[in-house]
């Protein structure tokens, strides 16, 4: 085969290019010819298709995700916005933290573990990449039916995916989700979060800047993994035939990127970067247009000194590869020798293919041949934009005005049968047969876990400075009513983060949605955006990045919305946080919020096949009441437990067998006490001796309280129904080793 | 008194079990895999997590870093020597300890609080406890399943040399429950689950792993 140059390509104008098969639309490859003011080389055909891919370029949401930043809050904390790698918040002392969510449902779907695998190594890259230490991965992860086969194939490799990559890196896993629901069954979602720590000073940034500054590749080298990842693979939707896509995902080695963590924190450490990128989706096309457009666009590659797995890639293969454990650096010239010494320590291949130039133009070339000649901003950040079509979709006024029509427990028998029924249920089952697959201990700084409400790690052994992190979404409420839906997983994570005594400080997430091609899914996610943008102004929250997923549908049935959010907080002594759940007896139960009878969307309708109804409102003023008064509260506080799915019947479940210790409640009407789902409920446990302290908090700040009952005994009681603490223990655990052997 | 924490490349607790020593009372000294000398440590630890990646074997690669000749001379010599998880896989690909561990018996990573009894207390890193004291200290591996041929066990048992066995159900299908073995000389000890990980009660289940810390203390003493 030729090599198609810049040179060949002006003089052989009418050449077929196949643009359709690497994903891109006609008026799009019309779009790059007016560009470059002729047709593209096939180098440049294969940079503009991944990097103008839905999944890099954000064509479909990018008028909806500017909200995000016109009604940003005021925040002093956020140090790096949307845009780059991953936002930086100020945590304090010196602190800054830095924290993102990823996706990678496609290629999980087609290769369970490698897809997971790779899912948590790209988003400990882009973390490293801000400079700092990654200190924490969380995993938030949806799948199909519990008991369906292809989810007997999915789950078992995705969890040993994460626990395989992430173990190996030494980073511990503090949270996530499980949630089963029949439209994940082609299209499970894995999402994977991690958390990184550093000193502001040491805040890193992708760009190229300096003419002469040097463009060094290090880590693995490149081979034919992973090619069109985010074209083929992440921006298309799942036809029932066709090809499996295998060979677009991406294969991981996790030793390699350890080495490259360690590696790249000592050249950080040393200075020695002036920016820095990391080869993720997209690649080498993605890096090395995203640091020259960073900078004042110049730069010149020498693509035949890529160090190649594979020799017999051509340079397009190479632009578009997605192999796992690379990084880019610029390099200024007199530093080159000691960021050579220390990759040489770390036995990390290390190659300087380029530099920047007083240009602005990305030149590649190949054996010396001009391959891409491209304004690189072109190729990064002034793809496509499309405002779709959007509109309610009919099932939205068709679900919103049915009524939940459910069996409700009456007798103490049928109390006891409904909450064993939820403490077995997939969604609210105990989750150690997947946790246990997770190092949490890992680098000695971990607090809480699952199954607390939230991940916290400790930042400084001296000053017992940490964070903590939630991620919650509720796709059945965000079925119902998207924007009520995100404004309300917002609030969930904040509150899991609030009853440990910690305070929200930054928004991050991972929306996962159908085909935009698809009105109605669009209006899901315009709706779903709105909500997280009207729910973060409000609760002066900062949106400090996010990552978008669509085409999660097998042909034409979508996932269910899936915004997925996270939130990080700050408590300032890690040693005085309130644990979930109350280690004696004796001490009294409370119930902070009010209960509706919010049915709608809840597992217990779940559990009997209806999801109809209209969402609750989410009030965010009261939100931010109670997570004040949790924050004061945390000073006498035994315990504290955030209310969701299951209700107060999981709330109780989860605590009375963290510990061993039982609880005896009664309960006015039991029915809905237990199983309405109604937000803004948290479960506390105090010393007798401290009732009128909470009764004064939940005056102050204008919050429901009822007494529940006392804790102690071998049982959990309600009323009448006796439920011995074997017998929900039993019930809670066997389900996962019952499902996944 | 120095005690040595080495790393590899694919280290992961090596910070974890400095901060152990400190907390034991002793002063931690990095060594490198690559390290020509031990920098006058009077005690070497080589802590858990996935050197070289596990390629090969767990510990496969390691054993031939050039620090490992170091530690296998002291070793003959009478240096304290403690392998935790895959410290203990090098230690036996070493040659410094008997046997081999495996994959877990339900071939899962599994990591879990795990109650172990201390049944040999006359090493060099378990002196500060009882004979018969029962500890939880986190267990973490994918292959922690501890095999030897029947001879071997048979030696092991007849000697007292195993250290530390787990209670209750078997984790990880190791041969007779056993967690921890030492050598002859009672100098080198391997050990599967995490002691380093449980010196609080904040960041672990307890603070009951400290016990192999400050023995390292008294031996020393002595």
């Amino acid at each position: 085969m030729t090599l198609d140059t810049v040179a060949v390509a002006q003089t052989t104008p009418e050449n077929a290019q196949p643009f359709a098969e690497l994903g891109l639309k006609p008026d799009e490859y019309a779009r790059i010819k007016e560009i470059l003011g002729r047709r593209p080389t096939s180098s440049e055909l294969a940079m503009y298709s991944v990097m103008w891919s839905e999944h890099c370029s954000y064509k479909s949401s990018k008028v909806h995700l500017k909200q995000f930043g016109e009604k940003a809050p005021k925040s002093d904390a956020l140090l790096v916005g949307i845009g780059e790698n991953a936002g930086v918040v100020d945590v304090g002392q010196g602190y800054a933290v830095t924290f993102k969510i990823e996706s990678h449902n496609h290629p999980s779907f087609v290769e369970p573990y490698q897809g997971a695998a790779t899912g948590v190594g790209g988003i400990v890259r882009d973390i490293l990449t801000m400079g700092a230490r990654p200190i924490a991965v969380m995993d938030p992860l949806r799948f199909g039916p519990a008991d369906a086969p292809d989810t007997r194939r999915v789950l078992p490799g995705i969890v040993a995916g994460v626990g395989g990559y992430g173990n190996c890196l030494g980073l511990p896993n503090i949270g996530g989700e499980v949630t089963f629901d029949e439209t994940y069954i082609g299209n499970p979602l894995v999402n994977a979060l991690c958390v990184g720590v550093m000193k502001h000073s040491d805040i890193k940034l992708a760009k190229a800047a300096g003419a002469g500054n040097l463009v060094v590749l290090y880590g693995a080298k490149t081979g034919g993994d992973g090619i069109g990842g985010v074209s083929v693979l992440a921006s298309e939707t799942f036809g029932a035939g066709g090809s499996t896509k295998r060979p677009s995902v991406q294969v991981g080695d996790p030793f390699v990127e350890k080495v490259l963590i360690e590696c790249s924190l000592e050249i950080f450490a040393e200075d020695l970067v002036v920016g820095i990128q990391d080869l993720g989706g997209a690649g080498l096309s993605c890096a090395t247009s995203e640091l020259a457009s960073g900078g004042s666009g110049g730069m010149k590659v020498a693509l035949d000194k890529v160090p190649l797995r594979d020799p017999s890639l051509s340079p397009e293969e190479i632009l578009m590869s997605e192999s796992q454990e690379r990084m880019c650096a610029i390099v200024e010239p007199n530093k080159i020798e000691r960021f050579l010494e220390i990759c040489k320590k770390w036995d990390v291949t290390v190659t300087v293919i380029g530099e920047v130039t007083d240009g602005d133009r990305l030149e590649i070339t190949w054996n010396g041949e001009v391959i891409v000649n491209v304004p690189p901003r072109t190729v990064a950040h002034e793809g496509p934009v499309y405002n779709r079509p959007l509109a309610q979709p009919a099932y939205i006024d068709q679900v919103n005005s049915q009524k939940v029509n459910v069996p409700m427990p009456t007798t103490a028998a049928e109390i006891k049968a409904a909450v064993l029924k939820l403490a077995g249920a997939p969604n609210l089952a105990d989750k150690s047969w997947v946790t246990a697959q997770y190092d949490k201990y890992v680098q000695g700084n971990t607090i809480q876990a699952q199954p607390d409400d939230s991940g916290m790690v400790r930042l400084d052994e001296t000053t017992h400075l940490g964070v903590a992190i939630s991620t919650d979404a509720n796709a059945n409420w965000s079925y119902l009513n998207p924007y009520q839906g995100a404004k309300l997983a917002l609030a969930e994570a904040a509150r899991n983060i609030a009853t440990a005594g910690a305070r929200p400080l930054a928004v991050t997430n991972c929306l996962n949605f159908g085909s935009p091609e698809d009105p109605g899914v669009m209006w899901q996610f315009a709706e779903s955006v709105r909500g997280l943008a009207d729910g973060c102004l409000e609760m002066g929250l900062p949106v400090t990045g996010g990552n978008v997923s669509f085409y999660n549908q097998t042909g034409s049935v979508a996932i269910l919305p899936t915004p997925v959010i996270g939130v990080l907080g700050v408590i300032q002594d890690v040693r005085k946080r309130t644990p979930m759940s109350f280690k004696v007896a004796g001490l009294e139960l409370f119930l902070l919020g009010d209960t509706e009878e919010d049915l709608a969307g809840s597992e217990w309708a779940f559990l009997h096949g209806v999801r109809v109804g209209q969402s609750p409102d989410a009030d965010l003023a009261r939100e931010m009441r109670l997570i004040e008064l949790l924050l004061e509260g945390n000073a006498f506080f035994a315990a504290a437990h955030d209310l969701s799915q299951g209700g107060l019947s999981a709330g109780l479940t989860e605590m009375v067998l963290r510990h061993n210790i039982g609880a005896t409640v009664s309960l006015a009407n039991p029915a809905i006490d237990l199983l309405s789902e109604t937000p803004g409920r948290v479960i506390v446990a105090i010393d007798a001796s401290k009732t009128s302290a909470l009764e004064a908090l939940a005056t102050k700040y204008n919050i429901a309280i009822s007494k529940l009952g006392t804790t102690g005994g071998e049982s959990l009681t309600i009323n009448e129904s006796v439920i011995p603490l074997t017998q929900l223990r039993a019930t809670h655990t066997s389900t996962f080793p019952r499902l996944f052997g | 008194m120095r005690v040595g924490v080495i790393t590899f490349p694919g280290t992961l607790d090596d910070r974890d079990a400095a901060r152990a020593v400190v907390a034991g009372g002793a002063e931690a000294v990095s060594l490198w895999h690559a390290d020509a000398d031990l920098k006058n440590v009077d005690a070497v630890i080589l802590p858990g997590g996935f050197s070289y990646g596990d390629y090969l074997r767990c510990g496969a690669i390691s054993r031939f870093a050039p620090v490992m000749n170091l530690v296998i001379e002291a070793a003959g010599k009478g240096m304290p020597v403690l392998g935790i998880c895959n410290g203990f896989q090098v230690l036996c690909e070493s040659h410094l300890l008997p046997g081999a561990l495996t994959r877990n018996s339900d071939l899962h990573f599994l990591c879990k609080d795990q109650e172990i009894e201390i049944v040999n207390n006359t090493t060099a890193w378990t002196s500060s406890y009882k004979p018969g004291e029962k500890i939880v200290i986190p267990l973490k591996n994918g292959e922690g399943s501890f095999q030897c041929d029947d001879e071997t066990l048979a030696k092991l048992e007849d000697e007292g040399r195993v250290i530390a066995r787990y209670v209750g159900q078997n984790p990880n299908g190791s041969r007779n429950l056993i967690a921890g073995i030492t050598n002859e000389r009672g100098n080198v000890v391997g050990l599967m689950p995490h002691p380093e990980h449980a010196i609080d009660e904040l960041t672990g289940p307890t603070a009951q792993g400290l016990g192999f810390f400050t023995s390292i203390l008294n031996a020393m003493v002595k």
